[in-house]
């Protein structure tokens, strides 16, 4: 029953949205269970949140190699929460002034939009910013010519890093028009253009077909691994 | 030349770190002394945003989808600031929606920063409104294709979207002259393209905005369901200047708000950045083939 519910769930939902694409009188059978999936995705936020403290909870109380970061997930988790819903700090919605906590929780002022502006956005900013180091180190000990493939991702490497920048213009802008093609720029354009665009296509079209024949599986209930082992 | 190598096989990376430091520091701080940027030649894809945006009639709605966090905010708000520009210099209407959660907050920022600021005339509900964030991702794009209310029932602010003077004639996703997405990953300018686009069967034109890690991603799409693209900064850069070139007075007697600058001053430390990892690349295969030089002696 565990099992068999939510596999049905799926081939008649699945089953629904896509005649809905094929058949216009079916459309908005396929329409009601987009809202439903609406419905459930705003719900999986509680799910969500729910899971991520009962992860961290059982890693503080069984100690395991660096509870102390799920601590200040905790924390971190249970302020901006209380914080949010609570509407801290957040000024009246002046279109609505009669209705207490009308304003936005993100409104100017309010303790969650600094919590935005101090602490997300910095501590986001810095997890991207820090890549910088973690590549240019990269680029240091791992891109080595070793063979004639390792060769031709160097030279594309060469060609993008300085065709996308000012350095491209200054070693190549000397080229006569005719030759503009080879000027860095211009080939890294190409490059994305043509030999990127060739293989990613590829790429796109295989993931497709093994999109569909998957998909086809979960929809006759052949392929059952999406609900889990069922302990 | 031994020392060298002997140097270059036990480098620290710390001091590569400190490298990268200052690659990008020297440009900031020289950008941001003497206020110059790095010219730029917009590429056809970025100069195709622009046309698409510019051929629409004053007033036309658009549809502005922020699907970003902060985390890409370095990349993608310095397009977000010039797309808006644009629109809001032509007079176009600008519908905002975000299906990323932290979207909505960004859209206010960039509304705060460009038409407020610049463009009093302006009125929140009229010329623009923020329709904030919706969950659901790709159905929420299969929703709007038949129902724009249905997903978006309300503003930000709460008031009804029935009521929404900006929202007037839209009835679908359709009723929108073009799409613009700012988009760093799922769900975003792809599932654009493959959901509402697609489905639309091409009555839906759209450009996009992404960061560098989804440029070749989407290039298999670009032009035919994707009408123009701004490549991570570079793109946003070559936009950027496209924008106040056309903005800037004739005389060109006054130079943008530096706030209108962010893209090309950023073009700077990419720069260093990128020379620096060229370098490194050279250096590091220089001891790599003096060490295998030196193994292969020894053997012999």
């Amino acid at each position: 029953m565990r099992r068999m519910v939510p596999m049905w769930i799926a081939i008649i939902a699945g089953f629904a949205m896509l005649l809905s694409a094929f058949f216009p009188m079916t459309e908005s059978l396929g329409e009601t269970f987009g809202d439903v999936f609406n419905v459930v995705a705003a719900i999986a936020f509680i799910l969500g949140a729910g899971s991520l403290a009962k992860v961290n909870l059982a890693k503080v109380s069984r100690r395991d190699p660096g509870w102390g970061f799920a601590v200040v997930t905790l924390i971190c988790f249970t302020i901006t929460i209380v914080v949010g819903l609570g509407k801290f700090g957040v000024p009246q919605n002046p279109q609505f002034a009669a209705l207490p906590w009308s304003g936005e929780k993100e409104a100017e002022g309010g303790a969650f939009a600094w919590i935005y502006a101090y602490a997300l956005v910095p501590i986001t900013a810095t997890m991207f910013a820090l890549l910088a180091f973690y590549v240019a180190s990269a680029a240091f000990r791992a891109f080595r010519a070793k063979n004639l493939e390792a060769i031709l991702l160097l030279s594309t490497a060469f060609i993008i890093l300085l065709g996308r920048t000012f350095a491209g213009v200054v070693l190549t802008g000397w080229l006569p028009d005719w030759a503009s093609g080879l000027r860095l720029e211009n080939l890294s354009v190409y490059i994305m253009q043509v030999f990127n665009t060739a293989g990613n296509r590829a790429i796109i079209i295989g993931i497709a077909l093994g999109v569909s024949a998957t998909s086809l599986r979960i929809l006759l209930g052949i392929d059952r691994s999406w609900m889990g082992s069922g302990d | 030349m031994k020392t060298l190598v002997a140097i270059l096989e036990k480098l620290d990376r710390r001091w590569i770190f400190l490298a990268m430091a200052l690659a990008v520091a020297g440009p900031i701080l020289i950008i941001g002394i003497t206020g110059k940027t790095l010219p730029e030649t917009p590429t056809p894809a970025a100069r195709a945003v622009y046309n698409a945006i510019e051929s629409l009639p004053p007033g036309s709605p658009i549809l502005l989808s922020f699907d970003f966090d902060p985390g890409s905010g370095g990349e993608l708000l310095p397009m977000a600031t010039s797309l808006v520009h644009q629109c809001a210099a032509r007079g176009h209407r600008m519908i905002f929606i975000a299906l990323w959660p932290l979207g909505p907050t960004l859209i206010d920022q960039t509304i705060k920063k460009v038409i407020q600021s610049d463009y009093p005339n302006l009125k929140e509900g009229v010329d623009y409104v923020n329709l904030g964030f919706q969950s659901g991702n790709e159905a929420v794009m299969k929703v709007i294709l038949t129902d724009f209310r249905k997903a978006f029932p309300t503003t930000k602010s709460g008031s009804a979207v029935s009521t929404v003077a900006a929202m007037k004639g839209i009835e679908r996703v359709s009723d929108f002259p073009l799409l613009i997405t700012i988009s760093a990953g799922y769900p975003g300018a792809k599932e654009w393209i493959q959901y509402v686009v697609s489905s639309s069967g091409g009555k839906v034109k759209m450009v996009t905005g992404c960061t560098g890690v989804q440029t070749p991603q989407l290039f298999p799409y670009y032009p035919a369901q994707l009408n123009g693209m701004l490549g991570a900064i570079k793109g946003a850069a070559e936009y950027e200047a496209l924008v106040n070139e056309s903005l800037a007075p004739k005389d060109h007697s006054a130079a943008p708000n530096p706030k209108y600058l962010e893209a090309q001053r950023r073009m700077g430390p990419q720069l260093g950045a990128h020379l620096l990892m060229v370098a490194l690349i050279i250096l590091g295969n220089i001891a790599f083939f003096a060490a295998r030089k030196t193994k292969a002696g020894a053997t012999s």
